[in-house]
């Protein structure tokens, strides 16, 4: 880095001005709003601190991914929500990704139904704000569903009501053995793609690569089961009647209708952008490339997968993280509806009975901008060393 | 940097003590009171309410509000500004409710507000008394076949409002009687209301008033019941920002002024012709005897006029919530003398 | 055994005698299904049953994917639709999807719904009610703001697009005033007019605005603000002295990694207490300046974009003339940089106005807001699909035809270079 950009100069009279100016300007705001608050703490008894995060929070939380409840501190709240967070935020990424991608390219078939179809898709999401999408979800679809002695089921294994989709749980033992064995196969199968490379480079042998990897994929886990002890069972979400009207789902995994819906209007929404974002990509592949891959004979499908695609998603992948940073702050629409996300549970509940604004909207604000920041930061250093390569 | 944070602290403490100074001197003359001056300056009470509450405070379709909390804040208005409709609703969610008091948005908050220890120390307010003495109950369906709080089973969902004592009191009671509970809290008592309609959850729990009021904002209103048991007591009443001692005793003392109306039998149609009482305490009420008022630099007739313009207790109460057929009976929300817990300190 | 039934220009014959017999059956069962009610293929298990057009159509077009078999409509509608199979199937799906679902779908938007009445009682069809817009549409357009004062807003709107209009069929010479004129003068008159207060007009305070006004109101306000803080940011981040530069970046980068949810939070919760002890600002004032800040920094993002691309012969230029920094940036760079992002600039404000629902977490109730009023009104419940169906249409309305303008406008200036 270098640090002549940090030297201020002093003896230039005229640049140094507008600089001390702005210092001063910055310096004088803060003043007075601290002034203010400290005033305005003072006169009602409020006291400034983080101390009440070891506080005990007492209030449950419908929905969180590791072992919570109102004797834990506010500090493991804080927790629950942001696992929940990242917990929509990695789903809506996933499902947006598939539906993008899949949008994307279908905007660029010859097929002129499902190009027009794509096309509609992306104009009807894109215009509609995402706060009236989840509504129509939570309020609208998900309310319609029936109630639980009516359920929807799929197959007798898992069942979709208005109380929540329940779905089968895996009981495992010695998980551990397996997911190393897991973590073992992937590192073999990325070696074995290293080997079928040089192979191919060196002496122009084709090792089947994809079928080795596959089979080890499935053969090591495999092997885990039988003499490795790891054993997998399910727990089936069961109807229990609590009284003479009420029923719910006793055993599996119960997922929220709020996750669902939230899950759901984000990765539609998203997944407009990212469409767009990929269309933008492969069109800006030079039209050189498409037509010498055409010229050699592959067909359209192959043209894509090897030759626009890798040069596509250079362009694609800066806007794209962009929008799954969106994403992950869009998540924070969750306290609209009773999803326990971290604004809901920390900037919301807690703050209300504790009554600390500053510090945890501060705390709030502070997470969401260590992840932009970080993302940011990665893509930054991976555009630079995409550049480089890119003589 | 850390230098001028010394200045601004040392600064902030100075005019603190000041201020503290200028407020500890007492004597008279020393009445200072910042919202009673800010308030008659504007010409109108800025009181914060609920987003809609039967009973309690409901606008209808002309936006005129009604209700027990809005009689405090329009006894207030009455003896401050001399007329009781000189008041600025603002309806807010249990969200904002105590962020709006202490910012200033709102002077009075009368919503009903549960008085809790920590609300009272912590957050710098200050609860003025009750109008409202409740507890929690729970709701179910008539036909669900539960009769009682023992038939709740493992796995039973609650609805409620978050950021409220009914989330804290839920989890004490299901914990004491270890059943698991799924809790659904939403901001709004609104979306509350329509979950619980809905099936989304199985019971809805609130303070008992609040289950009545609510009850008849539902789509078939005699197709649900409050069970019959108290989980714990919720004493509801008016709060305002700490640091202002002169307004505190107005609300205060607004509130007591018609629950002692009613305990000595003065209301809204005889109070001015009961200036000539012979019962001294009643000539105080009115305004006939004593100089009460000076205490909070107001006229004499401020008690007369919050007795005329909005009633007394019982007036309001069977007005609001008895003749609307919320909770026809009174309860715990009556005098002393006939029953119930209503007893204030006397104004001489 | 394949390769017989692989259909190619040799048995041209038989594979489309098996094929389109396959397609038109697949078509009867599929449209007698859907419009006349029988069902053809009830002896096979439901789920089988119900897909059985789109098996029978699906295995039909591969006979019929014949490459270079000589009659143009089959060669032409080979190479468009039925070129793979995953081609041919998303195709039919499409065409299932379409078809099972657009006509409940319509007959509930339109032809049984009810138009004609003024209570839940008249809502008597399956159909969506779209009496409850009807009766509520002018809280859905104005809030809470008292019926006969709404001329107030027409008015403040119809002034403000006259303006827009006069910018732009007004000569040259006079497009400059104007644009001055309603940026700087416009907003005073505006708001005097809405909230009134002087010449004998009512005092509507700013918690009874809501509705789709509210939505534009603050839209309108907060990019005609954000504009100018927008463009210092720019320029600050563009600078060479470093404690400007690094406030600049730091200032972006902060309101640009938060939700504005919490930017709206922090306003009504937080900013309270940073104001002198008994000041208190009107929350609708505070939501403006806060989502103009928050959108002054995606704004500065775009208008640096321009300035990036101005080709450095600009700058150079302007120097060689001897402009001082402003002069430069005012007469030379700005002009062009500004017009390179109009497209940028339509996208954030289109951004602007989606994001404006967010501001009903304030208490603050506009077209999203007054429909949660709306439906969880005793007389009204159950309403809820009618109400965000019509405020998606609504907004889906307004953003279609600003992207569309943007989509024209950046062909038209891209062009003209």
């Amino acid at each position: 880095m270098n640090l002549k950009k940090f030297k201020i100069d002093f003896k230039n009279k005229k640049r140094l001005i507008p600089q001390v100016l702005t210092i001063a300007f910055i310096f004088l705001v803060f003043a007075y709003f601290s002034y203010n608050a400290q005033i305005n703490m003072g006169n009602r008894g409020i006291s400034f601190g983080y101390g009440f995060l070891s506080q005990e929070a007492s209030f449950d939380i419908t929905f969180s991914m590791i072992d919570y409840d109102g004797s834990y501190s506010y500090g493991r709240a804080f927790l629950v929500g942001l696992l929940n967070t990242l917990l929509v935020s990695v789903i809506g990424i996933i499902i947006c990704t598939i539906l993008g991608v899949t949008i994307g390219i279908g905007r660029l078939s010859q097929n002129y139904l499902i190009a027009k179809a794509a096309e509609w898709y992306v104009e009807i999401f894109r215009n509609i704000p995402l706060l009236l999408q989840i509504f129509f979800w939570y309020y609208g679809a998900l309310r319609l569903l029936p109630m639980p002695e009516n359920a929807i089921s799929f197959g007798e294994i898992s069942f979709l009501t208005i109380k929540g989709w329940y779905v089968p749980k895996f009981l495992w033992t010695n998980f551990s053995i397996f997911f190393y064995s897991l973590i073992a196969s992937l590192i073999s199968i990325f070696y074995v793609f290293k080997y079928a490379k040089k192979q191919r480079e060196k002496v122009g042998k084709h090792v089947p690569a994809g079928l080795i990897s596959l089979s080890i994929l499935i053969i090591l886990p495999a092997l885990t089961f039988l003499i490795g002890g790891v054993t997998l069972n399910f727990e089936y979400p069961e109807l229990n009647q609590l009284s003479d009207t009420i029923y719910n789902f006793k055993g599996g995994i119960s997922i929220i209708p709020e996750l669902i819906s939230l899950a759901l209007a984000l990765s539609m929404y998203t997944a407009t952008f990212v469409a767009e974002n990929v269309r933008a990509g492969i069109e800006g592949v030079g039209k050189g490339q498409k037509e010498a891959a055409a010229s050699i004979g592959l067909t359209r499908g192959q043209i894509l997968k090897l030759v626009v695609m890798p040069q596509a998603l250079r362009i694609i992948i800066p806007p794209t993280t962009n929008q799954y940073l969106n994403l992950t702050k869009n998540s924070s629409l969750a306290a609209a509806i009773a999803y326990p996300d971290i604004v809901l549970v920390f900037a919301g509940t807690a703050l209300m009975q504790t009554g600390r604004a500053i510090e945890i909207i501060s705390i709030t604000m502070g997470t969401y901008l260590f992840l932009s920041l970080t993302i940011s930061v990665l893509m930054n250093s991976y555009n630079k060393k995409m550049a480089i390569k890119e003589k | 940097m850390i230098k001028s944070l010394k200045t601004m602290i040392f600064v902030g403490l100075a005019s603190l003590l000041l201020v503290a100074c200028g407020q500890g001197g007492g004597g008279a003359g020393s009445k200072k009171s910042k919202t009673l001056d800010n308030t008659k300056k504007a010409g109108f009470v800025k009181c914060g309410v609920s987003q809609g509450l039967p009973g309690f405070s409901n606008a209808d379709a002309s936006g005129n509000w009604t209700g027990l909390d809005v009689d405090v804040c329009r006894a207030v208005a009455a003896a401050v500004l001399g007329d009781a409709d000189k008041v600025k609703y603002t309806p807010l969610s249990a969200k904002e409710r105590f962020t709006a008091l202490t910012s200033g948005e709102i002077d009075i908050l009368a919503r009903n507000t549960t008085w809790t220890l920590s609300r009272d120390a912590d957050i710098g307010l200050t609860f003025v008394g009750v109008n409202f003495y409740d507890g929690q109950g729970f709701m179910v369906r008539k036909n669900s076949g539960i009769n009682s709080v023992n038939d709740f089973k493992n796995g039973i969902s609650a609805c409620t409002n978050t950021g409220t004592t009914t989330e804290l009191n839920m989890r004490d009671f299901f914990n004491s009687k270890n059943i698991s509970y799924e809790p659904i809290a939403f901001e709004k008592a609104d979306e509350v209301v329509q979950a619980y309609d809905a099936g989304r959850c199985d019971t809805y729990t609130t303070d008992k008033s609040g289950l009545a009021a609510q009850r008849t904002k539902m789509s078939a209103p005699d197709d649900h019941k409050v069970l019959p048991e108290t989980i714990s007591k919720e004493p509801l009443g008016p709060v305002v920002r700490q640091g202002d001692s002169v307004w505190e005793d107005i609300v205060r003392w607004s509130l007591n002024t018609m629950i002692e109306a009613e305990e000595y039998g003065i209301n809204s149609s005889n109070a001015s012709s009961l200036k000539d009482s012979e019962n001294p305490q009643i000539k105080r009420l009115v305004g006939s005897e004593g100089e009460l008022g000076a205490a909070f630099g107001l006229d004499n007739e401020w008690s007369l006029r919050i007795i005329e313009q909005v009633g007394n207790y019982g007036e309001s109460y069977k007005k609001h919530i008895a003749d609307t057929g919320i909770l026809p009976n009174r309860g715990p929300n009556e005098l002393w003398t006939k029953g119930g817990i209503l007893y204030v300190p006397p104004a001489r | 055994m394949i390769q017989i039934l692989k259909p190619n220009r040799d048995n041209l014959n038989t594979s489309l005698s098996i094929g389109l017999p396959l397609i038109v059956l697949g078509f009867i069962d599929f449209f007698g299904n859907t419009f006349l009610n029988t069902n053809i293929t009830e002896f096979l298990p439901s789920t089988l049953s119900y897909f059985f057009p789109l098996i029978v159509g699906s295995i039909g077009l591969y006979f019929i994917r014949i490459e270079y078999s000589g009659i143009r409509i089959l060669d032409h509608f080979n190479k468009s639709v039925n070129s793979t199979t995953f081609n041919a199937v998303l195709t039919l799906l499409i065409i299932f999807i379409f078809f099972k679902y657009t006509p409940p779908l319509l007959d509930w938007l339109f032809f049984d719904a009810d138009f004609i009445g003024s209570s839940k009682e008249d809502c008597t069809s399956d159909g969506a009610c779209w009496v409850f817009v009807k009766v509520w549409f002018k809280r859905f357009m104005y809030g809470m703001y008292p019926n006969p004062e709404q001329w107030r807003i027409n008015t403040a709107f119809l002034i403000l697009f006259t303006l827009i209009g006069a910018a732009f069929f007004v000569p040259p010479k006079y497009k400059k005033y104007i644009i001055l004129f309603m940026l700087f003068i416009y907003p005073i008159i505006g708001i005097k007019l809405i909230s009134g207060g002087i010449f004998g007009l009512k005092w509507i305070e700013t918690g009874a605005w809501g509705g789709l006004s509210l939505t534009l109101i603050v839209s309108a306000f907060a990019l005609i603000l954000c504009f100018p803080i927008g463009m210092f940011l720019a320029l600050g981040r563009r600078s060479e002295l470093p404690v400007i530069k690094y406030s600049s970046i730091g200032f972006i980068e902060i309101w640009r990694g938060v939700p504005l949810i919490t930017v709206l939070f922090m306003s009504a919760v937080m900013f309270p207490m940073f104001l002198p002890d008994g000041t208190y600002m009107d929350k609708l004032m505070r939501v403006i300046i806060a989502i103009t800040l928050f959108e002054a920094a995606y704004m500065a993002e775009v208008i640096r974009g321009g300035l990036q691309a101005l080709p450095r012969g600009q700058y150079d230029a302007a120097k060689s003339l001897g402009m001082g920094y402003w002069r430069m940036h005012l007469l030379v760079i700005l002009p062009q940089a500004l017009k390179l992002v109009i497209p940028g600039i339509a996208n954030t404000f289109l951004a602007l106005v989606k994001d404006t629902p967010l501001i009903f977490v304030v208490g603050l109730l506009e077209l999203a807001g007054m429909i949660g009023l709306a439906k969880t009104n005793p007389k009204w419940l159950g309403m809820a699909i009618e109400g965000y169906v019509f405020a998606g249409l609504v907004f889906w309305v307004i953003c279609y035809a600003m992207s569309r303008y943007s989509q024209r406008l950046e062909k038209k200036l891209s062009t003209e270079r």
